[in-house]
């Protein structure tokens, strides 16, 4: 264990010290795991290519079906057709999914099942290295799913204004707040059966982040509730750029899932050195 | 239904004196491939009896064929003085298997994988939880009936898992590599288990590369190599036809060995040339390595030792047991 | 070897049991027994999300943007939206359930716990662990189609006696995609076939095939294929019978066709169980 030997010693009150600066500073260390990602994830290309229809069908499904159904909504002061409110509602949803995906199953497999990190810290890897190579893993493949999306949606001319691009880097930072969070709370699951627990909470936020109507649509109370919700911060940030509603509520929305992020990363390398390195 | 057979139906399929298990010209092909080379064996009853051969040779597809999980490709198998192609499930019903890899529910409790194993014998409830009981005390679980199976060491699960092949009370015990991976201590401890149910007078069939542990266990050996019957005796008798009593070791440094052995011609009737050391059969070892110093040779170490499995199988095979 | 017969049973106590005759249990249900006490562990996490999924869809689909369907469309083919979505979403669950209880725990069953070959090792031959765990996957679409039927009469949306026909219906839907599934998952060496399954599979099924806008909306062709699967099926099936709108021929025709797709499952899966299986 060399190299992360001193990490014990240090006790736990001296992480968080470490973990904001490295940050910036380990980077290179961090790319290790990235690399093993690629090389793992090189082999598995076809799910990996095979993940670009699943928002293409989505989209389509809504423009030839529900389209008709519900018609044109209002949105800023506009009416704008069904297929363009709800696409980044979808958007904002498939960047929660990917993250959650990545950060929980794949993470959980080689923490506890593959202990793949058991080998890495056994080198001059220590776990902020791992928690931010994962990080960084999870942002490049949501990164190239959002930009697919917005593509798809753009081909379906189902983008609003030119404003939409910066749909991109919000999508990308709520693939973060997620990733964050999700590789946190993984630290925590014992066996397979938490995921349920996953599910029940994602499950949730895609079906009532305002995903795929108005708020105005449920009573006052539960769009105060709404409001405070994680997706719905992405959704309504997307959806704003999207229109080229500019306000200081998308600002406000980005600073809640930057922060949501950095503390899930910061207890994720916490937890990973308490776990791994007891 | 063949799990809940009348004992006196459970002796009826074997004539007196027809052994448990009998093959002739028993071939197991995959493919192109042939596992098993055209074997014969015969198993007596209450016999201990051991296949014995370094990975590859044969041993897993044989046992299998034994436990009716594997069809005979060639040749004719006869267990329990049943064919295992037309009565696998009565066959089945009245052996226990213990395969090479471990197939516990890891997520069942220790307790519930006996339960369950139990009742794909349609054994009642009642008589798996007194059967159970037993077993766990036999098998030195009794403290984590209650136990999920996963976190257990080896050696835990590989008595669970010969525990589990019992709650049948099976006439015939297959086990492939039972003590594989194990650490010496949990190796002792199964053995023990092993030959109490021998005295019980369960039939026992068991794999293995380990010499210690087929010398231990196996009143009959059938040394195996690449699909064939090498050889097959008593552990004593083999070392007795294939060896000599004793064996001289000695350990040069490895660019002198070839050296060494040409100097040491004739000394003794059979000279092995090993990677890291010189074998010398003989009847007399501290004679033969009085000589060895007499003719000028110095090894770095010797070492007397008698002839063992290994020294069999390295004249059968010309290979090492363990690579 | 000619031990007297009395004393060549390996432990000398055949005890009472075994000389008692009782009713066999038939080999498939000591197989599904296996999946009943897996489910002891699990079952508290199953039942809660059977009943809090429907109520949270029905809530957010079938009530929200049904308000917005409603105000613009007013009724989807004759009736209000969240009574047309909810038996499709009823007979679209079926299918999730069913396709995912032949692909994880199927392959797990063959290469990570090696649960079949446990059995294999004891009286149970390959079509005994196969059926058990169909029987399995079909109790479990028995128990997640009753409650679905259950939260659908709480949100009003039962408007025929029939409705309870729906149960059945959705295991069928479901077997039929279990038993080909199962069959499929026999032939895989690792889980990525299952992605594709459900990308290009399942998920496409659950968008275009009428739970949530009525086929006759896509293009021609495409109606077409929407009509040939066999969600669409289970859902024209489920949706007949919540809604009492039964026409005799095509009720028929659907049933037909998800017992044809079972029955074809079953035998293909019987097929690579073997091969599998038995080497």
């Amino acid at each position: 264990m060399s190299g992360s030997t001193a990490l014990p010693q240090n006790g736990s009150a001296a992480l968080p010290l470490r973990i904001t600066p490295a940050l910036f500073l380990s980077g290179r260390r961090a790319r290790k795991v990235v690399e093993r990602n690629i090389l793992v994830y090189r082999r598995g290309w076809v799910f990996f290519v095979s993940g670009f229809f699943e928002p293409f069908f989505y989209l389509l499904s809504i423009g030839v079906g529900l389209n008709k159904l519900v018609g044109h909504l209002p949105l800023g002061g506009h009416t704008v057709a069904y297929t363009a409110y709800v696409a980044p509602g979808l958007l904002a949803s498939s960047a929660m999914n990917g993250a959650v995906f990545d950060s929980t199953f794949n993470i959980f497999f080689k923490l506890r099942i593959a202990k793949t990190y058991d080998a890495m810290l056994s080198t001059p890897l220590a776990p902020t290295d791992i928690a931010l190579g994962e990080l960084a893993w999870a942002l490049m493949r949501g990164s190239i799913y959002s930009a697919a999306f917005l593509g798809a949606m753009a081909g379906f001319g189902y983008v609003l204004t030119p404003w939409a691009i910066l749909c991109f880097p919000a999508a990308v930072l709520t693939t973060f707040a997620f990733a964050g969070v999700g590789m946190a709370a993984t630290s925590y699951m014992r066996s397979w059966q938490d995921f349920d627990k996953v599910s029940l909470a994602i499950i949730p936020l895609f079906l009532f982040s305002a995903t795929f109507y108005p708020l105005s649509v449920y009573p006052a109370w539960l769009q105060v509730v709404v409001r405070c919700t994680p997706l719905y911060q992405g959704v309504a940030m997307i959806r704003g750029l999207d229109a080229g509603l500019f306000s200081w509520s998308i600002l406000g929305h980005a600073v809640y899932l930057g922060i949501m992020g950095v503390v899930g990363l910061g207890v994720t390398a916490r937890r990973l050195a308490t776990l791994l390195l007891p | 239904m063949p799990g809940s057979e009348e004992l006196s139906r459970v002796t009826s399929t074997l004539r007196d004196g027809e052994p448990m298990v009998s093959a002739h010209g028993l071939v197991k092909r995959f493919g192109d491939f042939v596992a098993v080379d055209d074997i014969d064996f015969e198993i007596a009853r209450g016999e201990s009896y051991g296949l014995l051969g370094p990975n590859g040779a044969g041993k897993t597809s044989t046992m299998r064929m034994i436990a009716c999980m594997s069809p005979v490709s060639e040749g004719t198998l006869r267990v329990l003085g049943m064919d295992p192609a037309t009565d696998g499930a009565r066959i089945r019903s009245r052996i226990g298997h213990v395969p090479q890899e471990d197939t516990l529910d890891l997520e069942l409790t220790v307790l519930d994988n006996l339960m369950i194993y139990g009742r794909y014998f349609d054994l009642p409830r009642r008589v798996i939880r007194q059967r159970a009981e037993a077993l766990l005390e036999f098998s030195q679980l009794a403290d984590r009936a209650h136990d999920k199976v996963e976190p257990l060491s080896g050696g835990m699960k590989r008595r669970l898992t010969i525990a589990r092949a019992l709650v049948s009370e099976p006439e015939l015990l297959i086990l492939d590599e039972p003590t594989t991976g194990l650490d010496p201590q949990a190796r002792h401890l199964l053995w023990d288990r092993l030959y109490r149910l021998k005295l019980q007078g369960v039939t026992l069939v068991i794999t293995t590369h380990y010499m210690d542990e087929a010398e231990q266990l196996c009143d009959r050996l059938a040394v195996m190599d690449r699909g064939k019957v090498a050889a097959e005796d008593s552990p004593a008798a083999l070392i007795a036809r294939y060896s000599t009593r004793e064996v001289v070791e000695l350990r040069f440094s490895p660019t002198e060995n070839e050296a060494m052995a040409a100097k040491l011609d004739g000394l003794v009737g059979r000279l092995e040339i090993l990677p890291d050391r010189l074998l010398l059969y003989t009847d007399d070892g501290d004679g033969t390595l009085a000589e060895v110093h007499s003719l000028g040779c110095h090894p770095d170490s010797s070492l007397v030792r008698r002839s063992t499995l290994e020294d069999v199988f390295l004249r059968l095979t010309g290979r090492s047991l363990v690579e | 070897m000619t031990v007297p017969a009395a004393t060549r049973a390996p432990v000398p106590d055949p005890g009472p049991q075994r000389t008692r005759r009782r009713m066999a249990t038939p080999p498939w249900a000591r197989a599904l027994g296996y999946w009943l006490y897996q489910y002891k562990r699990t079952w508290r996490g199953s039942i809660t999300t059977s009943f809090l999924y429907p109520v949270l869809y029905l809530s957010a689909i079938g009530v929200g943007l049904g308000s917005l369907v409603n105000h613009h469309a007013h009724t989807v083919d004759g009736v209000k939206y969240i009574d047309f979505l909810a038996p499709g979403l009823m007979a679209a669950t079926a299918m999730q359930i069913g396709g995912n209880e032949a692909m994880y725990p199927v392959m797990g069953a063959i290469k990570w716990m090696r649960t079949y070959f446990a059995m294999l090792a004891t009286p149970l031959g390959v079509v005994d662990v196969l059926i058990g765990h169909l029987a399995w996957i079909a109790l479990r679409l028995t128990a997640v189609s009753a409650i679905y039927l259950a939260i659908m009469a709480l949100f009003g949306t039962v408007h025929s006696p029939f409705a309870l026909l729906a149960i059945p219906a959705g295991v069928l839907t479901g077997m039929a995609f279990a038993a080909p599934i199962a069959a499929f998952a026999a032939t895989q060496m690792n889980d990525a076939g299952f992605s594709a399954l459900y990308r290009f599979g399942l998920i496409p099924l659950f968008l275009f095939s009428g739970t949530f806008f009525p086929v006759t909306q896509l293009a021609g062709w495409l109606q077409i294929v929407a009509e040939a699967t066999p969600l669409y099926h289970g859902v024209a099936l489920c949706r007949a019978l919540t809604l009492g709108h039964l026409d005799a021929g095509p009720d028929v025709a659907h049933g037909t066709y998800l017992v044809a797709l079972t029955v074809l499952g079953f035998a293909l899966a019987r097929r690579s169980f073997r091969r599998r299986l038995v080497t």
